[in-house]
This record gives structure tokens, C-alpha cells and sequence, in this order.
């Protein structure tokens, strides 16, 4: 019966891409495309990390908002700090129905594994947030009080201090070693997949601390589990009015991470403008800015097609240096 | 304590309002149908499904989603039963004795003891969520990384003892999934492993299915090919009321290792890492170890079926304890439930009891109410799901094909992935020829990765030292429980001869 209706899904699809193809020349009126079949909405990450919640919340008001006539499907690639995820999409190339949400491991992974996969390449869509970052500790660490008091702990501890993140070459990771660098200590990094996971084995203390994103430590900072010590941002952000900035501090640690949304190389034209369409529409909901506001992202301008395609060149050229300087070694491990 | 019941109540009764109800009705057939699929993904199914949630009050939706969820856990059963090919990972230990006792025409009283363990499972396990919520997600925060890799040495260890009596085939098999299920990109460091120059399609990794549908569907099907020399075969069942009335008498035999295999079986489900694969292993392993006629396990014995049913069921129960203080779902569905709670403005993590108790006991209580309608909802499909076997092998096999086919390609929709499976198939069968067990194999691709991750994960935490996994109490008792339960069958030999040698002596 499935496979049937996939057959089915086929040939109108192959129809309906024949049309496309015949009226495509013929002026903007064909221009109208939406999708035929379920929508592949792949997260480079794991599940109950911050991309994963973003990705749910999106699949969930594109339905309960009817926005597109077929529905979006999360699908997790965790593997590989996104290699898993940036490979499945250079391999669609061309394909309207997959659409990746990204971190930043969008930059750094292709920088520095050999995956064979050029993002520039990939069709920008949408920026739909900045996220931040904190640092984070158990609260049962009583003598780590502020940034201060934890980098006299990591220097004392040395390899012994357990940093926990998403994976070598993920945001966290390269944070991570940003710090090394700059205090001059070295940490034991571990992986695990996903800000969910992280979260948990902080608050269990199987790790010492990590840098995880407000949405991720927001239920367990509320709960008293764990506690931040600072941001890596320009300003405070409203909701942590009492933890102070890096920068306000003297180390001028600074670092986002950006949550786009992209299709793969060659999508065509028609495709993206009705993505843009439908996430621009998502951006300015209710639902998303409150999202936004809660969890301590910044969602002030939506990017979108060239010029989030122009914001991610200077992006991987950031990275680029950003990894030069602290190392690729020092940065996986 | 009061304030529980009360508040347990009061979820029980807002389930049995008509719209909730109902919910439940149909959300649970769908699941069990869904679940009966062999990888026809409740993914897609319950995605395309969520659009219904949304003209329904949240509480009617999440119980909805709830009892898909619930449904498919019992669906999983039914395949393994019927067809010999487990549908999800949870369902392998199934395939053990639900297939010989299909073959030997007691599908019913396999699917019926399948039915009813379930029951036993989720009942057991809903009680104990109930009672024991707070303590024991606090507990599953004690385990990290070690100790998650010596639980996976202890289901490791169980089916050692699940593969016969030949131990180094056994080994063998499971080293064989071992290596399976390092093929694609390292966890830690990214880099591609094992893709044989550059196959893309090995980059993902082997998907559990692929291997198991390959072994199960097709290497069962050119065995049965090989045995029956071409003659249709087609097996008689018959469903009486004094059938099913005996097969209810059955109960008796195999409630004692279902209910401890549930309580492990819930157990195992809170841990986050684990989840009902491994639940349903040990509920397996436990069953066999404790029994009076251990022989007769894997041959089809009945409580062989009941035993990884109430276990696994239990388990999913189980993980809603993760998904709800911790916001880590345990499967594709949970996600999707993770995801429908996002919406609503429910944001998992531990103050989620405290501040939303009406939203966490209404799904505990429609857990309750779900329960006694998938048993009776099952138990009324069960003649349709035999009738299955009364077809001509000539127009089974065929359709068994179509389905491998369709379930190996839909996870990741790659003819790669077909291609390897129809390999899988030779594979199994020759290994089944030359008397290897498979089952390790298959249990082996799914536990694998877990256990590399946390093995890798607790060495990079100690600096090397594998000390790590005997210093902490938890792993401790883990691994000194597996260091016991690959020795027992060996002692027990032992004791046997020993007594065996006595009672000649006295001649």
C-alpha cells in the first residue's frame, strides 16, 4: 500500500517536475512551487540539543499553522561532529525536499575533516537566530564562584578537568580551545551527542563544566541543578542580567553561533524562494520571537538567500583563522 | 503521597473523557499497526499523523501520541511472531522463540503470551512510575559514561548465554556485529572508517534493519527454501475459545521471570543511554538462565516470547522518565512527543512535575487506560494476524520479499542499503547452515555504538586507565553480575557432572 502510494508520489512528482521544466522559461507565473512529497528537515546534531528543539518547534508550527501542503520530517545526523549530516546533503544535491538546520560545526566540520563537502556551495535560506553561550558548572561546586575562581580550578586540576561538549570541531569545542589558548591551561574534552546529554551528565557530575547554549541549561539552571558563570557576549542577554560578560571581565572571549536554515547545492530557484517564503513567515511569528525570548537567542534580523549566502563566507573565513590560531590539534583532541 | 493519587486520578479520569478516550482507541490501533510493519518508520507515520494533533486540546494530543507510541511497542511483536522478521531492534529477542512456535503452528499462543506479557510489562511498569518517578530519575543521573558501558558489558554478557551451547560461535557473532557496527564516521574524531575506498553509502553507517531484515526475512526465507525442497507448506492454526481459554492458563508458567524481567525492564528504560533493546536482552537472558528447562529456550518456548515482551514494554514506559526530567527522548516517537510538547509551551527538565502535574499524570494516566485498550485491541486482532500463516508458502514468500525490499529501503530511501541487504541475506543463510547464531550478530550492530561511545567516553574522562570501570560502585556490581552470568551455565555444567559422577560412584 506504501509503496504504491510512493509510486504514486512518483510520477506526479516526475510529472509535475516536466510541467515545472516546460513552464519554468516561461515567466515568474509557473514560479509557484511547493512541495510534493514530506520534507526532510535534517538536524546536524543530536536529539534534545538546541538544534534538535529548534527543529521540532519549526516542524510543529509549520503544521499547526498549515504552512506547507506536505509535512516536515526531523531526521538527527548526529555522526561525525555534522559530517554525517553535511555529506547526506552534498549527496542531494540538487534534491527541493531536504533542508539541513545548522550550528556552527556547518563551518567548522568541512575545515577540519577531510569530508569532501564545500558549503559555499550549499543554497542559503534563512538565518532564523544568534545563539550564545555560557559557561556552565554543577552547583554542588561551591568553591567556583565566578569565571575567576573556575580558571584558578581548571589550572589546578590541568587534564584532569572534564569538559563535556557535543563533539570535537562543534562550537563547544572550539570555545573550548579559544580558553585554553587564552588562560594557557589544557582540558580532557569529551563528546557526547548532544547539548541533551551534556546537560545531564553535567548535572550527574560526570563532567566538570562545558559551554552549552541558554536553551539547553535554562530548565536545569531553574531547577538549581547547575549554575552559569559568565557569557561570551557583547552584552548581558535579558534573561542573565546578573552574570557578567567575558568582556566586562577583561578576557575578551566572544563568541555566536548562528541557526540557519539551508537546502543543498542546486536546489532549484523556485524552491528557495518558497523556503524563504515559509521561514521568513516562521522568523516573524508569535511563537518563534517568544521562543527567541525565552531561551536567550537573539533574533533581531532575518538573513536571508544571498546575503546569509554572503554571511557565511565571512563566517568560514572567521573560522578559518579562529582554527589557525588555537590549532586544528587542539581542537580535536 | 496523597497528593500523587489525587493527582493520578484525576489523569485517569480526564483520559476517559470521551474525546481523550477515543484518542486512545485510535491512536493505539494505529500504533499497533504501525509496529506490525516491518520498517515501514513510525517516523514518517507519526509525523504525517501530528497535523491531527493540532484540532485537538493538547492533552487529547499527547495522549494521542502517546498511545501510538504505546501501540507500536505491542505491534513489535507481531512481525517477529508472524513473519520472522523483527521490526525494531526491541523485537529481536522476540524473533527467538516466537518464530519456532509459529513454525510449529502455536502462533496463537505466541502472540497471545506477546499480548498479555506486554501487559503484565506496562502495568507493572506504570505502577512503578507512579510510586517511584523522583528517586529514580535522580538515580539515572548517577550513571555516565562508565557505567553505561558496563551495563552494555552486562547485556553483552546475557546473550552469551543466549546463543546455545556453542560459546565461541557465539562470540564469534557477536564480534562479527562488533565490527559491523564500527563501519561509517568515528563518534570521537569524525574521520570515516571502514567505507571501503569511498562508498557514501557506508558513511551512515549500517542501519540495524538492513542487517536484521536482510538476516531474518531474507536468510530465513532461502532456508525454508532449502528445507521444504520447493513444497508447500502451509501451517495449520486453528483459534478456538478453548485455545485461547489454554493459552490464558499458560499465564501461570511465565509470570514469575515477566514480572522481574519488567521491573528490570523499567529500570533499564530510565537510563537514557540504554533504552528497551537491551531491556528486552536481559529480560531474554534472565528468563533462560532461571529456568527449569533452559534447553528448550530458542526452540520456542513460550515463556521465551513473554519474557523480551514484558521487558521491552516496560522499558518504553520507562524512557518517558528521561524524556520528561531530562528532555532526552529515547526514540524517534519520543522525539516527536518531545516536539509536540515544545509547541505547547511544556518545556522538559525537573521542575516540569512540579509546575505542569496535570500534563505529566494525565499521560501517566492514559498510560494506564492505553494499556488495557491495546491488550484488549490486540487480543481482538490476534485470529486476522494467524490467518497471515494459513496462506500458501507460494504466496507468503513473495510477499515477505516485497517487504524486506520496502523495509530496507525506506529508513534511508538508498538502493546501497537494499543491495547490502539482499547480501545480509546470503550471509545469514550461510551462517545459519554452518550453525552460527545470528541473533548475536544483529544484537551486536544495535548495541555496539553505544557501547564504543561510552567506553571511548569514560577512557578519554580517566586518562587511559581502565580502573575507572571497577572504582565506581555502579559498574561494579554491573560488571561483577556479567563476570557471573557468563560463568553461571559453565558452573552449572559443572555441578551437574559433578553430581552426575556421584550418583555413579554410589553404584
Amino acid at each position: 500500500m506504501k509503496s504504491r502510494m510512493k509510486n504514486l508520489v512518483k510520477t506526479v512528482l516526475s510529472s509535475a517536475v516536466a510541467v515545472a521544466a516546460a513552464f519554468g522559461l516561461a515567466g515568474p507565473a509557473a514560479a509557484e512551487w511547493s512541495p510534493k512529497k514530506p520534507v526532510e528537515l535534517i538536524i546536524m546534531a543530536g536529539t534534545g540539543g538546541g538544534a534538535d528543539q529548534i527543529a521540532r518547534l519549526l516542524q510543529g508550527l509549520i503544521e499547526k499553522k498549515n504552512l506547507s501542503p506536505r509535512p516536515f520530517i526531523p531526521i538527527n545526523k548526529p555522526g561525525g561532529s555534522g559530517a554525517e549530516a553535511l555529506r547526506y546533503m552534498e549527496d542531494k544535491a540538487g534534491d527541493d525536499h531536504t533542508v539541513l538546520v545548522t550550528l556552527n560545526s556547518f563551518y567548522t566540520t568541512p575545515i577540519i575533516q577531510d569530508i569532501g563537502v564545500d558549503v559555499s556551495t550549499f543554497t542559503p535560506i534563512g538565518r532564523m537566530a544568534l545563539d550564545n553561550f555560557l559557561l556552565w558548572v554543577n552547583t554542588d561546586r561551591g568553591d567556583i564562584t565566578d569565571f575567576d575562581s573556575y580558571v584558578a580550578a581548571v589550572k589546578s586540576a590541568g587534564r584532569e578537568w572534564k569538559v563535556g561538549g557535543t563533539g570535537s570541531g562543534q562550537e563547544d569545542s572550539i570555545l573550548t580551545a579559544m580558553m585554553e589558548s587564552y588562560f594557557g591551561y589544557e582540558v580532557t574534552y569529551i563528546p557526547f551527542p548532544g547539548g541533551g546529554t551534556v546537560a545531564k551528565n553535567l548535572v550527574g557530575n560526570h563532567i566538570d563544566s562545558t559551554v552549552n547554549n541558554p536553551a539547553e541549561q535554562n530548565e536545569f539552571y531553574r531547577a538549581g541543578n547547575t549554575k552559569p558563570l559568565v557569557q561570551f557576549t557583547a552584552n548581558r542577554l535579558p534573561a542573565y542580567p546578573d552574570i557578567p560578560t567575558a568582556k566586562e571581565l577583561g578576557h575578551p572571549i566572544e563568541y555566536y553561533m548562528q541557526r540557519s536554515i539551508n537546502g543543498p547545492p542546486g536546489m532549484s530557484a523556485e524552491a528557495q524562494a518558497w523556503y524563504i517564503g515559509l521561514f521568513e513567515t516562521l522568523f516573524n511569528s508569535e511563537e518563534w520571537q517568544t521562543f527567541c525570548v525565552e531561551d536567550g537567542l537573539a533574533c533581531e534580523s532575518f538573513l536571508k538567500g544571498d546575503e546569509l549566502g554572503q554571511y557565511h563566507m565571512t563566517e568560514i573565513e572567521k573560522h578559518k583563522k579562529l582554527i589557525q590560531e588555537v590549532g586544528a590539534d587542539a581542537i580535536t583532541g | 503521597m496523597d497528593s500523587i493519587f489525587t493527582l493520578l486520578a484525576s489523569g485517569i479520569l480526564e483520559a476517559m473523557q470521551p474525546l481523550n478516550f477515543m484518542m486512545i482507541i485510535i491512536g493505539c490501533t494505529i500504533g499497533l499497526l504501525v509496529g506490525a510493519m516491518p520498517g515501514l518508520g513510525s517516523v514518517n507515520g507519526v509525523a504525517i499523523l501530528l497535523p491531527i494533533t493540532f484540532l485537538v486540546p493538547p492533552t487529547a494530543a499527547i495522549i494521542f501520541l502517546a498511545a501510538i507510541y504505546y501501540g507500536a511497542m505491542y505491534g513489535g511483536a507481531i512481525s517477529s511472531i508472524t513473519l520472522g522478521i523483527p521490526g525494531a531492534s526491541t523485537a529481536v529477542a522476540t524473533v527467538f522463540d516466537g518464530r519456532p512456535l509459529a513454525q510449529s503452528g502455536k502462533a496463537d499462543r505466541a502472540l497471545i503470551a506477546a499480548a498479555i506479557a506486554s501487559f503484565i510489562g506496562g502495568t507493572i511498569s506504570v505502577v512503578l512510575f507512579t510510586l517511584f518517578a523522583p528517586p529514580l530519575a535522580a538515580f539515572a543521573l548517577k550513571f555516565g559514561p562508565p557505567e553505561e558501558f558496563a551495563l552494555m558489558v552486562l547485556a553483552f554478557a546475557t546473550f552469551i548465554g543466549l546463543g546455545g551451547d556453542d560459546i565461541p560461535k557465539t562470540i564469534f557473532s557477536i564480534l562479527i556485529g562488533l565490527v559491523l557496527a564500527t563501519i561509517g564516521l568515528d563518534i570521537i574524531s569524525g574521520q570515516p572508517r571502514l567505507i571501503f575506498g569511498d562508498i557514501t553509502g557506508f558513511l551512515h553507517g549500517i542501519n540495524f534493519l538492513v542487517l536484521a531484515i536482510g538476516i531474518y526475512g531474507i536468510g530465513e526465507m532461502l532456508w525454508t527454501l532449502e528445507t521444504t525442497r520447493g513444497e508447500v507448506t502451509v501451517h495449520k492454526v486453528k483459534m478456538s475459545v478453548r485455545s485461547f481459554l489454554a493459552s490464558l492458563r499458560e499465564i501461570k508458567s511465565y509470570i514469575g521471570t515477566t514480572s522481574l524481567g519488567s521491573v528490570i525492564g523499567y529500570f533499564v528504560g530510565t537510563l537514557p543511554a540504554a533504552g528497551a533493546t537491551p531491556a528486552s536482552l536481559m529480560s531474554y537472558g534472565l528468563a533462560k538462565t532461571f529456568s527449569s528447562k533452559p534447553e528448550t529456550f530458542g526452540k520456542g518456548n513460550v515463556a521465551g516470547v513473554a519474557a523480551p515482551e514484558a521487558g521491552n514494554n516496560a522499558a518504553s514506559t520507562g524512557s518517558m522518565l528521561p524524556m520528561i526530567t531530562l528532555g532526552i527522548p529515547g526514540s524517534p516517537t519520543t522525539a516527536i512527543l518531545l516536539g509536540g510538547m515544545i509547541i505547547w509551551g511544556l518545556r522538559p527538565g525537573p521542575l516540569l512535575f512540579t509546575e505542569h502535574p496535570e500534563f505529566v499524570w494525565g499521560l501517566i494516566g492514559s498510560l494506564y487506560i492505553a494499556n488495557f485498550a491495546t491488550v484488549l485491541i490486540n487480543l481482538a486482532f490476534i485470529p486476522v494476524f494467524v490467518k497471515i500463516l494459513t496462506l500458501p508458502f507460494t504466496i507468503l514468500a513473495p510477499t515477505i520479499y516485497i517487504l524486506c525490499v520496502v523495509g530496507g529501503y525506506a529508513p534511508t530511501q538508498t538502493m546501497h542499503d537494499v543491495w547490502l541487504m539482499f547480501l545480509f541475506g546470503i550471509i545469514g543463510y550461510l551462517l545459519r547452515k554452518l550453525n552460527y547464531p545470528v541473533a548475536p550478530a544483529v544484537l551486536a550492530i544495535v548495541l555496539g555504538p553505544l557501547a564504543e561511545r561510552s567506553l571511548r567516553q569514560s577512557l578519554l574522562a580517566s586518562q587511559g586507565e581502565m580502573t575507572i570501570f571497577i572504582e565506581r560502585p555502579i559498574s561494579l556490581v554491573c560488571i561483577l553480575l556479567a563476570i557471573a552470568l557468563i560463568s553461571y551455565p559453565t558452573i552449572q555444567k559443572l555441578i551437574k557432572r559433578r553430581r552426575a559422577q556421584a550418583t555413579s560412584g554410589e553404584k
